[in-house]
């Protein structure tokens, strides 16, 4: 059973998608990131996604990559992330973290996941790795009961949408856009597409990402999709200190039209 | 050169590109329809006559092959008295080995249909070549070079400009050859339709460290077949600088079933390896995935990938390809570090010694043949690659040797 499948499922309850909000761990210094995280859960993130900053984050736009380097120029070390899972999970909130593969696989991917489940994360988002690497993982992740994330792209073959729906638990990861993370004007009407073509191979929640950051975007996606993502306005508000304004305008968005049931 | 030369052989990696625990793909499921999309292309290229011709004729007529075998006595005097040929890919078009890559993968490009190639360069070799085989066969080119590369290979970045490729310095990380390739791989994930990411050397997701291999085989086929004609036997060491590892892969694999013939890798020492200021990624690197391959990288107790540093550019890298680390695995190659002192005193020698003015990152290669000389003795028998020519290194070289005309 899915660690997150209750969020979803009261989520659809109130004919709603979910908000999942995205912040690096360590940002803007590892105190920092924790009161960020708890504000944004109590100004309605239902999910929070604690990214672990990655020297060579090639998955990410220039907002996410300095926000990351700046958290390891502030000396954040991955044995940090654990206290600030703890911290979402005791202020109420829903973790899952968000990583490269790397520090994993150098951590020990069961330790890792040992950890992050005592920590009181609820599972694993894995931009660059997919399910035929992830043996692994797929252990790990089931030894200590995390839901695991995988992605899907415009570009992926329904053979691919289909694996990585089979290989994924809790939800699957619909990268609205081809690119990499940032703000952008308008979402992608590669979005709807996306996920009508992920929907005719499983019955798993979708969550869209990559490129929201207003209300009224979140509110164009949570149409179609079960979960909203937004990463690098969150950033973005950290330095205009507008974190919880934004998740406030953004839980009004993801309210504001009926999720398909 | 050989029809045979992109043939599968019993060295290939699984289906899925590994080498043993090496290799696969670690990267971004929006980047796999187009590795794969290139992997199935490859497999009918590299058995499709038609593809062979022309290859083959573009390496004949377009880069100048066969590059021709150079026995050099006088700067092998300075190592025991043992033979040394050099395998001369400073003598290609655009000065260096890259050049057999980069047609190969630009003749991919046109098949897939795709008009747009982008690629990664440190010294610069790389990116030159790419912006000639995009003006000779018209494709929009743009190069990704580190800020730091930049300066340091200046010369190299006027000439892709001349050859009408867009040049973008990469400000970010440690601003050389590991960036570049980041920053790469964001525009080949928002540009995937329409673009090729032309990588550079034998390390990446699969199927590049097949395919970047594969065109470089004429390297060890052509060494192997001169050797024998002009020494009459196999030589004892065949010895190459490693970056990613593309020149030396190519030139291992024309001996690689010779089990007499030992392959012999040079990593960037840096100022040593016991200083944290290096490159030897085989020599103290430990299993990691970066950049779509599992192979040994550089990298803290976090797993978070450490700068390298070299002297050379094109050997700046804290990576290296996965076949390279099965061979080191298998104990078939060994590895060793030169430091950027002992890669220089090589450079200044060969080019006293025989006027050949070597590449920076091939002189770590002549450093280490110099004391595999000493180690085999006068009967020895050592082939080098020399991968590229120094016109490119000339502002290194008057910094280090302080040759600039006195004032
Ligand atoms: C002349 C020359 N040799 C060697 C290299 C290193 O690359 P590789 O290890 O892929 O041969 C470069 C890279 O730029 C180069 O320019």
């Amino acid at each position: 059973m899915s660690r997150l499948a209750g969020v979803f499922e009261a989520c659809r309850a109130e004919s709603r998608a979910a908000l999942i909000g995205y912040l690096p761990a360590g940002y803007p210094t590892v105190d920092g990131s924790k009161d960020v995280l708890r504000a944004m859960v109590g100004s309605g993130c239902d999910v929070v996604e604690v990214g672990l900053p990655y020297s060579d984050p090639v998955m990410d736009g220039p907002t996410i990559q300095r926000a990351s380097e700046r958290a390891l120029r502030e000396g954040f070390r991955v044995r940090d992330l654990f206290g600030i899972v703890e911290s979402v999970a005791a202020a109420g909130g829903r973790a899952v973290v968000m990583t490269y593969w790397n520090p994993v696989l150098k951590y020990g991917a069961d330790a890792f996941a040992r950890d992050l489940a005592a920590a009181g994360g609820l599972g694993l988002i894995t931009p660059d790795l997919v399910p035929d690497e992830a043996e692994e993982w797929l252990a790990a992740s089931e030894a200590h009961d995390l839901d695991r994330i995988f992605l899907v792209a415009p570009s992926s073959t329904e053979e691919r949408i289909d694996l990585n729906a089979r290989s994924s638990r809790g939800f699957l990861y619909a990268t609205s856009v081809m690119g990499v993370t940032g703000a952008r004007d308008v979402v992608s009407s590669a979005a709807p597409e996306l996920v009508r073509r992920v929907r005719e191979h499983t019955t798993m929640p979708v969550a869209v990402g990559l490129g929201v950051r207003s209300g009224a975007q979140a509110a164009e996606l949570a149409a179609f999709a079960d979960g909203v993502i937004v990463g690098s306005a969150f950033v973005t508000a950290v330095e205009t200190d507008t974190v919880a304004a934004l998740a406030t305008e953004l839980a009004e968005g993801v309210r504001q039209v009926p999720s398909p049931a | 050169m050989s029809r045979g030369q992109l043939a599968p052989t019993p060295h290939d990696p699984d289906d899925r590109g590994h080498f043993g625990p090496w290799g696969g793909r670690y990267m971004p499921e929006a980047l796999i329809a187009a590795v794969d999309e290139l992997a199935a292309f490859y497999e009918k290229a590299r058995i499709d006559p038609e593809f062979l011709d022309e290859f083959f004729r573009l390496l004949r007529d377009y880069a100048g092959r066969p590059s021709l075998l150079t026995e050099a006595p006088k700067f092998a005097a300075h190592a025991g008295g043992a033979r040394i040929f050099l395998k001369r890919e400073d003598l290609n078009h655009t000065g260096s080995h890259k050049i057999n890559n980069v047609l190969g993968q630009a003749l991919l490009t046109k098949r897939m249909g795709k008009k747009r190639v982008i690629a990664e360069t440190g010294a610069g070799q790389h990116g030159v070549a790419t912006a000639t085989a995009c003006a000779l066969m018209g494709l929009d080119c743009v190069i990704y070079m580190g800020e730091v590369d930049t300066e340091r290979q200046a010369l190299n970045v006027a000439r892709m400009r001349l050859l009408g490729a867009e040049v973008i310095p990469v400000k970010t990380g440690s601003r050389t050859l590991k960036d570049a390739i980041n920053e790469a791989l964001r525009d080949w994930v928002a540009n995937v339709d329409d673009t090729h990411y032309l990588l550079g050397t034998a390390a990446g997701p699969h199927p590049f460290p097949v395919l970047v291999r594969d065109f470089h085989r004429v390297i060890g086929i052509e060494a192997r077949a001169q050797v024998l004609e002009q020494a009459g036997r196999l030589p004892d060491v065949v010895a190459a600088c490693v970056g990613g590892g593309s020149n030396a892969i190519g030139i291992f694999h024309g001996f690689i079933d010779d089990p007499s013939v030992r392959l012999v890798g040079l990593e960037p020492g840096g100022d040593g390896i016991d200083t944290d200021r290096h490159g030897a990624t085989l020599t103290v690197g430990t299993p990691g995935s970066l950049h779509g391959a599992m192979s040994y990288v550089m990298q803290d107790e976090d797993g978070q990938i450490r700068e390298a540093h070299s002297i050379s550019a094109g050997l700046d890298y804290p990576g290296v390809g996965p076949e390279h680390a099965h061979l080191k695995d298998t104990g078939r190659a060994e590895y060793r570090p030169v430091t950027d002192a002992e890669a220089m005193e090589a450079f200044a020698l060969l080019s006293r010694t025989e006027g050949i003015i070597p590449a920076i990152e091939s002189s770590h290669a002549l450093a280490g043949a110099l004391v595999l000389g000493r180690e085999l003795g006068p009967d020895g028998l050592i082939v080098v690659n020399l991968s590229g020519r120094g016109d490119k290194d000339m502002d290194t070289a008057i910094k280090w040797f302080g040759l600039g005309v006195e004032s």
